[in-house]
C-alpha cells in the first residue's frame, strides 16, 4: 500500500509540471484555436536562457523571473511578427499549425547551435537527494517543490483568468473573437499577451524538470508531448481540463512505470488518450462542437 | 490558358508534346546519372528517389484527403523492420518490399480508426503518440529491432555487372516511377476525387454519397503503404536499421516535406523530398542549422507561397507564357 501512495505522490508530482504545459497549450489553444507545436521548444529555450544567466552567477530568483520574461517576449515576438501577417494572408488552420512546426524547428537548431547537445547540469537549489518522512511517505525537495510550482502556478493563473479584467478579456476572445473587437477590447494585444503567459508557464515547467533530466536541447520534448496529452485528454477548450488531463497522465504514467513495465510508461500515456478521445473525442471537460455544411 | 476540351484530355497525363519532351529528358538524364555524376550524386538521388515515395504517400494523407498526421515515422519504422526481418527469413526481395509495405499498411488502417472521430488538432496528436510509441517499443524490446547493436540488412546484390551502388539506384528508380505513376493515377480517379471531397467538406462528401469510413481508411492504408515502402527500401539501401533512425524529428521532416514541396501535389512532392536531402547534404559541416533551415522555409513558404514549390512553379511558368502582359 504505501508503494501505491508512493506512486502517487510521484504521478501527482509529475502531472503537476504537465499541468503547466497542459495549461499553456489550451490557453493558446483558446484563444486562436492553434495547437502550439513550438510550446516545449520554447520552454527549452526558456530554460537555456536561466542556465546561462546562472553561470554569470546571477542570484536564482532572478534568473528565474528574468528567463520567464525571456520566454513571454519570444512568444510575442513570434506572436507579432509571424503569426499576425500569417493571418492578414488568411492562412488556414494547417498552415497556422505548421508556422509553430517550423518555429520549434528553429528554437531546437538554435538551442543546438549556442549551447551544444550536450547534457548539462543547472545549478538549482533544490535537490532530490535531500528527503523528508511523513509516516510511511518519503518526499524528496524536487518533488516537493515542482508540486508546489504546479499548484501555485495554476492557481495564479485561475485568479488571473477569472477575477482579473485581462483574464475576462480573454475569456471573451476565446468566446467571440469578432463580438470582442465590436465591443473595443483591444485583442491583438491581448492575444499576445496569451502567447507570452503560456510560454512562461511553459519555462516554469521547464525549470522544475531541467534538474531531474538533465538540460540538453530534446529535453524538453516528452514533458511538452505529455502536458499536450494532458491538453488534449481534459479537452483542449477547458482549463479545468488541462489541469485533471496533466495530473491523469502523470499518475498513469507513474502506476504503469510502478506495475507494469517501466519501458511502457510513456506508451501508456499516448494509449490512454487513443483510448479516451475514442469513447470521448471532446476530451473528459471539453464541450462538444458541432459543425454545420 | 490550359483549356481542356473532352474528359480524355483531362485525365491525359502529359498534356503538351513539350511536356513529354522535358520528362524525357529528364527520364534519360536520370537513366544515364551513375555515367554523368559522381558517387555522391547517386547516393543523393538515391535517397531523394526513397523519400519521394514516402513523401507522396504522406501527401495524399495531408494534401488530398486533409488528414494531419505527424506519426509517419513509425510507419517507416515499421515497414523497415518488417522488411529486415522479412528479408533474414530468406523471403525474396520484392515479396519482402511488398510485404513491409501491406505490414505498414495495415497499421495505417489501424491509426485510421480514430480519424473517423478525431479532426484536426486531436488527430495530429493522436498519430504523433503513435509515432513516439512505435519508437519507444522498438526501443524496449531488442525481438523487434534485432538487438542494441541493430539490425543488418542484407544490401542488394550487384547485378548486370554494375556496381552495387549503381544497381541499387536503378531499383530504387523504377520503384520511385512506378509509385509516381501511381499516385497520379490514384489522385485523377474516383479514389483521389473522393479523398479531396473529404477535406474539402467531410459532412457534404458523405452526403454526397462518399463512404467516410472507407476511404478514410483507404487514405491512411495507402499513405502508410507508401511510407512502409520507404522504410523498406530505406533499410534496403542503407543495410542497416536501428530506432534511432526513426525519432519524432524524422516525422517532422516528412511533414515538413510535403509542406515546403507544396499540399496536393506530387510533382511538389519530389520537389519536398528532394529539399529535405538536398538541405543537410550541403550543409553537412554544420548540422545543428539544418532543423533552422527547415523552420525559416518552412515559415516563408506558409506566409508567402502556401502551394509550396509546385506553386511557385506554376506561377512561374504562367509568368513566361504570358509574358509581356501580366
Amino acid at each position: 500500500m504505501t508503494a501505491f501512495f508512493h506512486y502517487t505522490l510521484a504521478g501527482l508530482s509529475n502531472g503537476s509540471l504537465y499541468v503547466l504545459v497542459a495549461l499553456g497549450v489550451v490557453l493558446i489553444y483558446r484563444s486562436t484555436r492553434i495547437l502550439n507545436f513550438a510550446h516545449g521548444d520554447m520552454a527549452t529555450l526558456g530554460t537555456f536562457f536561466a542556465f546561462t544567466l546562472l553561470s554569470f552567477n546571477l542570484p536564482f530568483y532572478a534568473a528565474v523571473a528574468l528567463s520567464l520574461l525571456f520566454g513571454s517576449v519570444l512568444a510575442m515576438i513570434f506572436y507579432f511578427l509571424i503569426l499576425v501577417p500569417a493571418q492578414r494572408r488568411e492562412a488556414t488552420l494547417l498552415g497556422q499549425i505548421t508556422l509553430t512546426v517550423g518555429l520549434g524547428m528553429i528554437f531546437q537548431g538554435a538551442a543546438t547551435s549556442i549551447w551544444g547537445s550536450e547534457p548539462q547540469v543547472i545549478g538549482f537549489p533544490l535537490s532530490d537527494t535531500k528527503t523528508w518522512t511523513v509516516g510511511p511517505l518519503v518526499l524528496d525537495e524536487l518533488s516537493a517543490g515542482a508540486l508546489g510550482a504546479g499548484i501555485l502556478g495554476s492557481f495564479l493563473f485561475y485568479l488571473l483568468v477569472h477575477k482579473t479584467s485581462l483574464g475576462l478579456a480573454m475569456r471573451a476572445i476565446s468566446e467571440n473573437l469578432p463580438a470582442a473587437q465590436t465591443l473595443g477590447i483591444p485583442t491583438r494585444k491581448v492575444l499576445a499577451l496569451s502567447w507570452g503567459l503560456a510560454a512562461s508557464l511553459g519555462v516554469l515547467a521547464g525549470l522544475f524538470l531541467a534538474p531531474a533530466l538533465f538540460l540538453d536541447p530534446f529535453f524538453m520534448l516528452e514533458p511538452f508531448l505529455k502536458g499536450f496529452a494532458g491538453a488534449i485528454l481534459g479537452g483542449l477548450n477547458s482549463l479545468p481540463g488541462a489541469i485533471l488531463g496533466g495530473l491523469v497522465i502523470g499518475l498513469a504514467e507513474s502506476l504503469t512505470a510502478g506495475y507494469v513495465s517501466l519501458e511502457l510508461k510513456n506508451t501508456m500515456a499516448f494509449l490512454l488518450i487513443i483510448v479516451v478521445l475514442l469513447i470521448k473525442p471532446e476530451g473528459l471537460l471539453g464541450k462538444v462542437f458541432k459543425e454545420r455544411v | 490558358m490550359d483549356l481542356v476540351r473532352s474528359y480524355h484530355e483531362e485525365l491525359r497525363l502529359i498534356e503538351k508534346p513539350w511536356k513529354g519532351v522535358w520528362i524525357g529528358l529528364l527520364l534519360a538524364g536520370m537513366i544515364l546519372l551513375p555515367w554523368l555524376g559522381d558517387d555522391h550524386l547517386i547516393y543523393a538521388t538515391t535517397l531523394i528517389c526513397i523519400y519521394a515515395i514516402g513523401v507522396q504517400g504522406q501527401n495524399i494523407l495531408i494534401g488530398y484527403t486533409g488528414q494531419i498526421s505527424l506519426g509517419q515515422a513509425g510507419f517507416v519504422a515499421i515497414g523497415a523492420f518488417s522488411f529486415g526481418h522479412l528479408s533474414r527469413a530468406g523471403v525474396p526481395l520484392l515479396l519482402a518490399v511488398l510485404g513491409a509495405g501491406i505490414m505498414a499498411g495495415l497499421f495505417g488502417i489501424l491509426v485510421g480508426f480514430p480519424s473517423l472521430r478525431l479532426k484536426g488538432p486531436y488527430l495530429a496528436i493522436a498519430t504523433l503518440g503513435f509515432g513516439i510509441a512505435v519508437y519507444q517499443i522498438l526501443t524496449a524490446y531488442e525481438l523487434l529491432s534485432g538487438g542494441r547493436m541493430g539490425m543488418v540488412v542484407r544490401k542488394l546484390p550487384p547485378v548486370c555487372g554494375l556496381s552495387r551502388e549503381v544497381s541499387t539506384y536503378y531499383f530504387v528508380f523504377i520503384m520511385g516511377l512506378g509509385f509516381t505513376l501511381l499516385s497520379y493515377n490514384i489522385v485523377s480517379s474516383y479514389l483521389g476525387r473522393a479523398f479531396i471531397a473529404i477535406r474539402d467538406n467531410d459532412v457534404a462528401a458523405e452526403a454526397m454519397g462518399v463512404s467516410l469510413t472507407h476511404y478514410k481508411l483507404l487514405s491512411f492504408g495507402i499513405s502508410s503503404f507508401y511510407t512502409g515502402i520507404q522504410g523498406a527500401l530505406y533499410g534496403l539501401f542503407i543495410g542497416f536499421l536501428d530506432p534511432q533512425m526513426f525519432t519524432f524529428f524524422e516525422s517532422l521532416t516528412l511533414f515538413i516535406a510535403v509542406i515546403i514541396g507544396g499540399l496536393a501535389s506530387v510533382e511538389g512532392s519530389i520537389l519536398g523530398a528532394a529539399f529535405v536531402i538536398v538541405v543537410p547534404q550541403a550543409i553537412s559541416e554544420s548540422k545543428g542549422m539544418v532543423p533552422v533551415i527547415f523552420g525559416i522555409t518552412v515559415m516563408i513558404i506558409m506566409i508567402f507561397e502556401p502551394l509550396g514549390l509546385a506553386g511557385r512553379w506554376r506561377k512561374i511558368r504562367l509568368y513566361f507564357r504570358n509574358w509581356p502582359f501580366r
